[in-house]
């Protein structure tokens, strides 16, 4: 089996922000985007950063992801700092951000092309194995503007999971889809997250989703970014969305959201 | 098959209602030949071999300004878009000359290279290169930046990201400039070879020419159907391909 050492998990890591803040500038000046923020992330967690727009969640996945530098503190992921993008930490984004130009296939392939090490039969078989495993083996010469909403976000998972990634950042990935769209990937993300004890970043505003889907739910608020609160959400798997339970914590998370905003507005 | 009766039928009618005008003698034959004068002189000109030498003579001047507009166009395009020194300056250069009509480059031409190939080559680079700057400055300018930050995570950077993401996703716009470089070269040198005569070869243009000289009316309008003819059958072998692609992966077909 040609696939046995592509497609075994690979060993997760830990992911640790240690006291990064970052400022960017615009044309009406500095904005402080992210303020002293440390969060540490353990192998195989699936953590969901949760607040309003503008609380800087997307600018520390863009940093974890290495698409961004941070302007003070580390972002250290198996003892490396972070220094670029690396297939280590692949990201999805709200948008798919599939390219037009590739069919569904093509887009799996784009970054298993990057990859040194396989042959070409190698590629194509991991492209095919990844696509099966998100439900769209019927569907891999597709052209992206024929699939729906939820099926270009299952080829965007698949592209995000071929290079075999440890980290699996997440920007908002469901945020675009319809409530039942939305439900059947909750339900397919933590069956691939727990067959392959991926590390996940999760941003969302979606207070619900976050305590459906994380170990974990980090509270942020804005102006400047920073963390509030954490709440370890020790549900079992798998959740409901809809369940007595997700909805008593996000009430809980929800009412603690107002709280600093309303506390933060008062400075 | 239908689309294509349709069409048959259209010409058809076209040409019969250009029989009839002969024959009822609207107009003096001297300014409107019949159609069966047209076909004879195509004829004649096909047999003796002057239809095809003075194709290949246009065409090859044609396709070499074409390819060096396009192949200084692209790159130009590129480091326009990415370069604000150079949008500020070759932008707008590009703008400017892109709106001269490419016939005005004639003169200038043949003061420059005088009556030679380098004038045609000249004016037909001309009237390709600016808008397929353009074109693809525009192309770059619209890539969704996300394709980029996307593309980097998955490992690519440099030259990669530019071969395999920003000129795929400008695609859309690279080929409608392509073709508007096309329809301007190919205006440009039918100009030339009207206005400038040449000895190192003998074009459609030239045979236009020498039509109205000689006030031979069924060669000027075969010549000018073969010009048509000629502008076709590029559309559908040069850029139809493209278009198709671009229609069935982006799904802007209606």
């Amino acid at each position: 089996m040609t696939l046995a050492p592509e497609i075994p998990a690979a060993p997760t890591v830990r992911l640790s922000i240690d006291r990064v803040s970052k400022w960017f500038e615009t044309s009406r000046g500095p904005v402080h985007a992210l303020d002293d923020i440390s969060l540490q992330v353990a192998e195989g967690e699936f953590v969901c950063l949760v607040g309003p727009s503008g609380c800087g969640k997307s600018t520390l996945l863009n940093m974890i992801a290495g698409l961004e530098m941070p302007g003070q503190g580390s972002v250290v992921t198996a003892g490396q700092p972070v220094k670029g993008p690396s297939r280590e930490r692949m990201m999805m984004f709200q948008e798919s951000a599939l390219f037009p130009w590739l069919d569904a296939f093509g887009n799996v392939m784009f970054g298993l092309k990057r990859k040194p090490g396989l042959s070409d039969t190698e590629r194509r078989e991991v492209a095919e194995y990844y696509l099966k495993l998100v439900g769209l083996e019927k569907f891999m010469q597709a052209n992206i503007h024929e699939l729906s909403g939820g099926m270009k976000q299952r080829v965007a998972l698949a592209r995000a999971l071929a290079p075999n990634p440890r980290v699996l950042l997440m920007d908002e990935p469901f945020a675009a889809l319809d409530a039942l769209t939305r439900e059947q990937l909750y339900g397919d993300l933590q069956r691939i997250w727990a067959q392959r004890k991926l590390t996940i970043v999760f941003v969302t505003h979606n207070v619900r989703e976050a305590v459906s889907l994380g170990d974990r739910v980090v509270l942020f608020s804005p102006h400047p970014g920073r963390i509030r609160e954490e709440f370890r959400i020790s549900l079992p798997r798998p959740r409901d969305i809809n369940s007595v339970e997700v909805a008593g914590y996000a009430t809980r998370i929800t009412r603690a959201l107002k709280d600093h905003m309303e506390h933060g507005a008062g400075i | 098959m239908k689309r294509f009766l349709t069409a048959v039928v259209f010409f058809a009618l076209l040409v019969a209602a250009w029989h009839w005008a002969y024959v009822a003698r609207l107009w003096s034959p001297v300014l409107v030949p019949s159609p069966e004068s047209v076909a004879r002189y195509l004829g004649e000109i096909a047999l003796d071999g002057s239809l095809w030498s003075s194709t290949v003579v246009t065409m090859k001047r044609l396709l070499a300004g074409y390819l060096i507009g396009l192949l200084a166009g692209l790159p130009l395009g590129f480091l326009t878009a990415r370069v604000q020194a150079l949008r500020d300056t070759v932008g707008v250069l590009a703008l400017g000359f892109q709106g001269l009509p490419s016939v005005c480059w004639v003169p200038l031409a043949l003061l420059w290279f005088g009556q030679t190939e380098s004038a045609m080559l000249f004016v037909v680079v001309m009237g390709t290169l600016w808008s397929v700057i353009l074109a693809t400055e525009t192309g770059v300018r619209n890539v969704n930046p996300l394709y980029v930050r996307a593309a980097r995570t998955m490992g690519s950077e440099g030259l990669h990201t530019w071969v395999t993401v920003m000129l795929p996703a400008s695609l859309p716009f690279i080929v409608s400039g392509m073709k508007q470089g096309w329809a301007f070269a190919w205006r440009s040198l039918m100009a030339a070879e009207i206005y400038v005569t040449i000895l190192t070869g003998f074009g459609l243009g030239h045979l236009l020419h020498y039509g109205r000289e000689l006030n031979a009316m069924e060669q000027v309008v075969g010549i000018m159907l073969v010009i048509v003819l000629i502008g076709l059958l590029a559309d559908k072998i040069l850029f139809s391909p493209w278009e198709k692609f671009l229609h069935r992966r982006w799904g802007t077909e209606k």
